[in-house]
């Protein structure tokens, strides 16, 4: 979409900016920013039709059985590599190199998943969006809509109606 | 006692009351740094001399080796473990009540397994060869022994401070990015890196609560496995009284349970000194001290068994080794154990003292000394006590190594005081998750801290 211009309202309340949400996607408009001081249920599920699925749980399980495999492969290549016979037991003993793989596996996807958080999220950001406002750490919410230039009256006055504090462009 | 003020506050109230904590302390606070520092610096000055002269500066001398450093490091690891259970597990609970304590707690979690991550480099002796318990190609085709307890603690440990840290940064960035809205100067520049341009928006948060919940998700079993992982090194001795499948539950409950009393212990001022009393209510002191109580319960049920399976076992060497841990030269310290962990909290029952400030708090000491106790008398008079008469001895402490365990307390204590005044010890956006939200229309009262 040739967006050109972003419109901004800022919301007081959850209802309110829910409501805006709703009439904003009724009208069909899709490329929504809403900016949100804590994460609201309410609003994710709305926000759900046009957002496809976190995708932070594939990263996790790729992390997750990798170090599962890193764990076993390191354990078992390297007692067959170095073949000390401690205790009497096999030097490949599975259930020890359980704990190593175990750790790992934790280890790897905790990290796979904080590496998703970042890339998927875009952090870090090294530029503030033209549409942020520090308020949105605080107590207000944002919506902010990109749409056709012609379009951003209407847009802004749809936000006004749906109860904005404030209508930014 | 808590004579706070418990009034009703908004989402902006939250910001303040957690800006308020960041800016520049009074004098009181300097002057615990500067006690802190000076014990920190005395346990410096300890070992640096036991480096110097060699491990015999230290008390440990044979049969007991492992002595007051594995005891002072069992005890710091599990002090970790409650951090976890309120972050983790009970995030995956949804227990709105742990949003107030969780940074704190999380915190305390952190810096208690980097205290704890000493001891085993202190123990050692030479611990510039620390690395070579980790697996590294080298030209001699060395690997580290994968069979060893003592191998897999470290990779135990290792993932449990890494995954403890990456949670607690993961956790501190939108905080973090509220504190950089509202500051100016320096402080802005230095929270705006740490937030790394957090703005809070959909993609943002859908990625970061999924991301969350799975860090929380394997937070939860790695929480359990690492104490259990730390309870092998003595469950696979062949120890009379250490080698029992006991051990892993036994550690983890022992865990959690002395954890929770380190964390009222640091809370508790937090709440007077920050006036955060609108926060941690009395509800939550409540709720801390019947788990407190729950875990001392399952505590003494698992004493009980200790001394039911030496002596069901039939075999006459765990019958003695509890026999003399009770009543030979270390019965003090098995009994101010029993006293610290089975009896004190049994006045947790009583529901005036567990939202009475003063009795809590003694109570949460005494529990720290008896957790303490509990290590030292796994550790001292289990190896104190073995199989032959003439392997058995007396450990006497030495001022070197008193002196590292008391500086080891400074080295906790000076982490946390310096991250209260610097960071958001009070999480903001999850506290006001739990506060009801903002709405135009009270139509339906759902909306009441729906979002958690």
């Amino acid at each position: 979409m040739a967006a050109a211009a972003s419109v901004l309202g800022i919301f007081a309340h959850v209802d309110t900016t829910l409501q805006a949400i709703r009439d904003l996607r009724a009208k069909g408009y899709g490329d929504l920013t809403v900016y949100t001081p804590v994460p609201v249920e309410e609003i994710e599920e709305e926000i759900e039709h046009i957002r496809p699925h976190s995708k932070v749980r594939l990263f996790t399980v790729i992390g997750g059985v990798t170090g599962a495999a890193t764990g076993f492969f390191l354990t078992i290549w390297s007692s067959l590599k170095w073949d000390l016979i401690t205790g009497g037991k096999a030097s490949v003993s599975i259930p020890p190199f359980v704990i190593i793989g175990f750790e790992l596996t934790i280890l790897f996807g905790g990290l796979a998943t904080v590496l998703a958080v970042l890339l998927l999220g875009r952090l870090p950001k090294l530029r503030p969006s033209p549409t942020y406002d520090p308020r949105f750490t605080l107590d207000r919410f944002g919506v902010a809509v990109a749409c056709p230039p012609d379009r951003a009256q209407a847009v802004s006055a749809l936000l006004s109606a749906a109860g904005a504090e404030e209508v930014r462009r | 006692m808590s004579a706070g003020t418990e009034r009703a506050v908004t989402w902006a109230d939250v910001n303040k009351d957690v800006e308020r904590t960041v800016s520049m302390p009074g004098n009181t606070y300097f002057a615990w740094m500067c006690v802190v520092a000076l014990t920190l610096a005395a346990g410096v000055v300890a070992w640096t001399f036991q480096i110097y002269t060699g491990m015999g500066a230290a008390g440990k001398r044979t049969p007991q080796m492992w002595a007051m450093y594995i005891t002072t490091f069992v005890f710091w690891i599990g002090i970790g473990h409650a951090g976890t259970l309120i972050s983790a597990v009970l995030y995956l609970f949804r227990a709105k009540w742990r949003t107030s304590i969780y940074r704190g707690a999380e915190a305390m979690t952190v810096f208690a397994v980097m205290t704890a991550g000493l001891f085993p480099l202190i123990h050692a002796g030479r611990m510039w060869f620390a690395y070579w318990l980790t697996p590294y190609p080298n030209q001699r085709y060395l690997w580290p022994n994968f069979k060893s307890p003592l191998v897999w603690d470290v990779f135990a440990i290792s993932t449990y401070l890494t995954i403890s840290v990456v949670f607690f940064i993961v956790g501190l960035v939108p905080d973090v990015a509220a504190l950089r809205d509202r500051s100016t100067g320096i402080k802005r520049k230095i929270f705006a890196v740490i937030a790394m341009g957090w703005e809070g928006s959909d993609t943002q948060w859908k990625h970061y609560r999924r991301g969350y919940g799975l860090l929380a998700a394997l937070a939860t079993p790695l929480v359990l496995s690492v104490h259990s992982v730390v309870s092998f090194d003595f469950a696979m001795a062949l120890v009379p009284g250490w080698h029992s499948t006991l051990f892993a539950p036994f550690f983890v409950d022992g865990a959690i349970f002395s954890g929770f009393a380190m964390v009222l212990v640091l809370i508790l001022p937090m709440r007077y000194y920050f006036n955060w009393y609108p926060y941690i209510t009395d509800k939550h002191l409540d709720a801390m001290a019947k788990l407190t109580l729950v875990t001392s319960l399952v505590l003494t049920y698992f004493y009980a068994c200790e001394v039911f399976t030496a002596w069901y076992s039939g075999d006459h060497f765990e019958r003695a080794s509890v026999f003399a841990k009770a009543t030979k030269q270390y019965a003090w310290a098995y009994w101010t154990m029993y006293f610290c962990n089975s009896v004190v909290p049994l006045i947790l029952f009583w529901k005036k003292a567990r939202t009475n400030v003063v009795i809590l708090y003694i109570v949460s000491i005494l529990v720290l000394i008896g957790m303490w106790f509990e290590r030292f008398n796994i550790i001292v008079p289990g190896l104190g006590h073995d199989f032959y008469p003439y392997t058995w001895g007396t450990y006497v402490p030495t001022i070197t190594d008193s002196t590292i365990i008391v500086g080891s307390f400074a080295w906790f204590f000076i982490l946390f005081l310096g991250f209260i005044r610097v960071m958001p010890s009070l999480s903001i956006v999850e506290v006001k998750e739990v506060l009801p939200h903002p709405l135009k229309h009270a139509v339906h009262g759902a909306h009441q801290g729906g979002g958690h």
